[in-house]
């Protein structure tokens, strides 16, 4: 029954979204029209019960390993420890996908559910849009991948999920970037129907921010979660490789990044409309464009994807069909929409602009490097792109960009004076200079590390500046939330570029007893031993750690055997200081040393302050986080002080008798 | 989601590696042994971080454990170990098995876009940034 109860649940969910399209269609259509407009916000709301409801019966499925459903009996087991089974559902294709789309529902639902600001037209507008997307995806998934697929004979035992993925960030890490890639969903639609109404006004900007910021955060904490579990499930200490699907969730955020800070300008200032419109469409596209490279199979391999392109077209079309549309309503409005109000070069309107066109130009980059490989590979031509082309390219956009960051905060609105904030330049500019002639003349780094490392220490200090000569009680919650993540950006970018100037190795056939040094530390191997787990079999080295002769810290780093499927994993162990991490592998034997005992292979690498970096993405998303809460915290000030307002006028007019007229809600007012 | 294919790949990989490891004399000492001298070693690892494990999903030879990766850091090692400069190693090993097998790549009748495209790219955000903060402007009027 909990197959069919999803696959029920998530027909009426596409058959609300094609009400939702039409009543939103209607609405704009305006007149006699307009009265079944009031279908669609009631339309989001259910769907959104819908799409969830078909998860959780999905989830459910998994934990009680219903084998007569095709998807549970192919990617789980009825011996997988529960949490396991719980989250081998989005560790999937299918799976995936109706979270993906549980989540765009969801989204779709708050949207409908919770605002109240904007014009109808546009609340309309925007609602027919979400729906039309929302379709789309549903149509994906009940056309090309249904998750509730039953067998015709009920499978004995599952066929297991692959070991590796067998971790808790699995648990976590996916799910998070989905809500950040489909939460843009909502950023598109409200972009879509602005236009489409001609709204585009500092007050649509407010009801856009907190989706962004939240997309935003997921997007920065999906990111930074991928980025640590890679880091230390894989076993090699690498915690970003310009791989394309870490790319995948890279372009996004860039672009969301832009997004943010455009909708900041236009929120404020009325400026930057058109720009602000454009990366509305630019970051959704790249979520979709995201999810196609992921869920396509192209990355594989481009010509199994031609082979066997159903799924992979499928999604192809519904990008060409959203991101054409949108361009298509942009090309036909944009000339109607004025430009906003002007600014000069030097003023922080000015500096956002020149960071946007930076961040831009550097997901263009990525977006080359990523789809550059693809496009050869379809010709016959195999060329690989990887960290020697993305770090110089990038670096290209991404100096500039730090810089003027680093100044932005502190200048004034529409017009400022350089010379007003010279001593500030002059102290940051000292700064990185320092920094940079100092690890020069340490040691021979390349080049990207230094200029990274003088970056970081400028950034960090430039982050605090805005709040210099304030009373810090007295700082807006927005604010604090712009300096921790501007914060974040430092310490994230010291991290990277102290782990690739100052890392040390150390790899060695070590026989029990033998001991290797590394960077201060003395690493010695006691013992390899096997242990079992619940599905693994593994060798098991006892290492003990000791820095510069100090206490022993024992670690247990495992080369494991999965069976069912039958796969090998390296369990990495690590020792966190607080300036940086000690990471060891134990791999495969490695002959006899001279007293015939047996050797193994030892890998430990000490990586100076390789944790900052996502300190750092915490940082920043803790900062969006500050952000939300200051701007709601702000808004519900000023709507409580409104009802007061109102309240108080109401006694007023009874008093001189008048009488009230109309109980209507009463629009909100322009922050 | 991340990585799933990599992980898959470099699994497999993995399994094949027990067996190689079978016999008691490795064929490729350099594979798991680090050179003597520590500047050669950091030339051999910067070399190796740009390569790619032919057998693997995304992988460098330095990061994989896969046999062919261990017999490519073999190689790596002792050419350099011979006096070959880490260039002369890439070119060798990208004659052998094309431009597939490095990450850096070169300007050549097949990857020029890669290189013309970013040139076009700063072209263009230096138009842009003209266009929009060139020139000072008045307040505009306002929209409709």
């Amino acid at each position: 029954m909990i197959a069919e109860l999803g696959l029920v649940a998530l027909w009426l969910s596409a058959a609300l979204a094609v009400l939702q399209m039409a009543s939103g269609a209607m609405g704009l259509a305006g007149g006699d029209n307009a009265r079944f407009a009031i279908y669609a916000r009631p339309a989001a709301v259910v769907q959104a019960f819908l799409a969830t409801l078909a998860f959780f019966l999905l989830l459910w499925a998994f934990a009680i390993t219903d084998l007569s459903i095709k998807l549970v009996a192919t990617n789980s087991h009825s011996a997988k420890p529960f949490i396991y089974k719980l989250t081998g559902t989005w560790g999937n294709h299918e799976g995936s996908m109706l979270l993906w789309v549980a989540v765009l529902a969801l989204s779709g639902g708050l949207l409908a559910g919770l605002e109240r600001r904007l014009p109808e037209k546009t609340m309309s507008a925007t609602l027919g849009v979400q729906g039309f997307v929302a379709l789309g995806f549903y149509a994906f998934l009940l056309l090309s991948s249904n998750p509730f697929e039953r067998l015709p004979v009920p499978a004995l035992e599952g066929s297991g999920l692959n070991p590796l993925l067998q971790d808790i960030g699995l648990a976590i890490h996916p799910p998070t970037l989905y809500v950040g890639y489909v939460g843009l969903s909502v950023a598109f639609s409200l972009c879509m129907g602005a236009l489409i109404t001609k709204q585009v006004t500092p007050d649509f900007a407010k009801v856009m921010r907190p989706w962004v910021l939240g997309a935003w955060v997921f997007l920065t904490f999906g990111i930074t979660a991928g980025s640590y579990w890679a880091y230390y499930e894989l076993g090699w200490g690498g915690w970003w490789f310009w791989d394309p699907v870490e790319n995948a969730s890279l372009m996004p955020w860039l672009a969301a990044t832009a997004l943010l800070h455009s909708v900041s300008v236009l929120a404020a200032r009325d400026a930057l409309r058109t720009w602000t419109i454009m990366l509305g469409v630019l970051a959704f596209s790249m979520s979709m464009l995201g999810t196609f490279l992921v869920r396509s199979g192209v990355l594989t391999s481009v010509h199994a994807f031609a082979v066997d392109p159903e799924r992979g077209t499928f999604i192809l079309i519904l990008l060409g069909l959203y991101i054409g549309g949108a361009l298509g309503v942009f090309a036909l409005r944009a000339g109607s929409i004025a430009e906003g109000k002007r600014f000069t070069a030097t003023s922080r309107e000015g500096a956002l602009v020149f960071n946007n066109v930076m961040l831009s130009a550097i997901l263009a980059i990525v977006l080359l490097g990523t789809l550059y490989p693809l496009l050869t590979e379809a010709f016959d031509v195999r060329v690989s792109v990887g960290p020697p082309y993305f770090n110089p390219a990038g670096a290209i956009f991404a100096i500039p960009m730090f810089l003027v960051m680093a100044v932005g905060p502190l200048l004034r609105w529409k017009d400022d004076k350089p010379a007003r904030i010279q001593f500030e330049l002059a102290m940051l500019a000292a700064v990185v200079i320092a920094v940079c002639a100092l690890v020069a003349i340490l040691g021979d780094y390349s080049i990207l590390s230094v200029l990274g490392l003088a970056l970081a220490i400028g950034l960090g200090i430039a982050a605090f500046l805005p709040l210099r000569g304030r009373n810090l009680r007295r700082v807006p919650t927005a604010t604090w939330g712009m300096v921790m993540a501007h914060f974040g950006v430092a310490v994230a970018l010291f991290g990277m570029a102290c782990e690739t100037a100052f890392t040390s190795e150390k790899l060695a056939a070590v026989a029990p007893g033998g001991v290797e040094e590394v960077a201060g530390w003395t690493i010695e191997l006691e013992s390899v031993d096997p242990v079992a787990g619940p599905n693994w079999t593994a060798v098991e080295a006892r290492i003990f750690a000791s820095r510069d002769g100090g206490e022993r810290i024992e670690l247990n780093p495992q080369a494991r055997n999965f069976w069912s499927p039958s796969q090998a994993t390296s369990e990495s162990a690590l020792v966190t200081r607080w300036d940086g991490q000690l990471y060891a592998v134990i791999g495969d034997q490695a002959g006899v040393d001279a007293n015939g005992n047996t050797r193994w292979q030892l890998r430990v690498w000490w990586k100076p302050f390789v944790t900052f970096i996502w300190y750092g993405g915490l940082l920043i998303a803790f900062g969006g986080v500050l952000s939300i809460v200051g701007r709601i915290r702000v808004d519900l000030k000023r709507r409580n002080a409104k009802a007061l307002g109102d309240a108080r006028r109401e006694d007023m007019d009874a008093l001189k008798g008048d009488s009230v007229s109309g109980g209507g809600p009463v629009p909100e007012p322009a922050e | 989601m991340i990585d799933f294919l990599r992980l898959l790949c470099a699994a497999l990989a993995l399994i094949a590696a027990p067996l190689a490891a079978q016999q008691s004399m490795p064929a490729a000492p350099y594979a798991y042994t680090q050179l003597e001298d520590p500047v050669l070693e950091a030339e051999a690892t910067e070399l190796m971080e740009t390569l790619r494990c032919l057998k693997c999903q995304s992988q460098s030879i330095n990061d994989s454990d896969a046999p062919m990766a261990g017999d490519m850091r073999h190689q790596v090692r002792s050419r350099l170990l011979a006096g070959e400069s880490p260039d002369e190693i890439r070119s060798f090993l990208t004659q052998r098995y094309g431009d597939y097998v490095s990450y850096q790549p070169q300007v050549s009748s097949t990857t020029w876009p890669l290189f013309a495209i970013p040139l076009v790219l700063l072209a263009l955000v230096g138009l842009i940034l003209l266009r929009r903060l060139g020139k000072k402007r008045s307040d505009g009027e306002p929209t409709q």
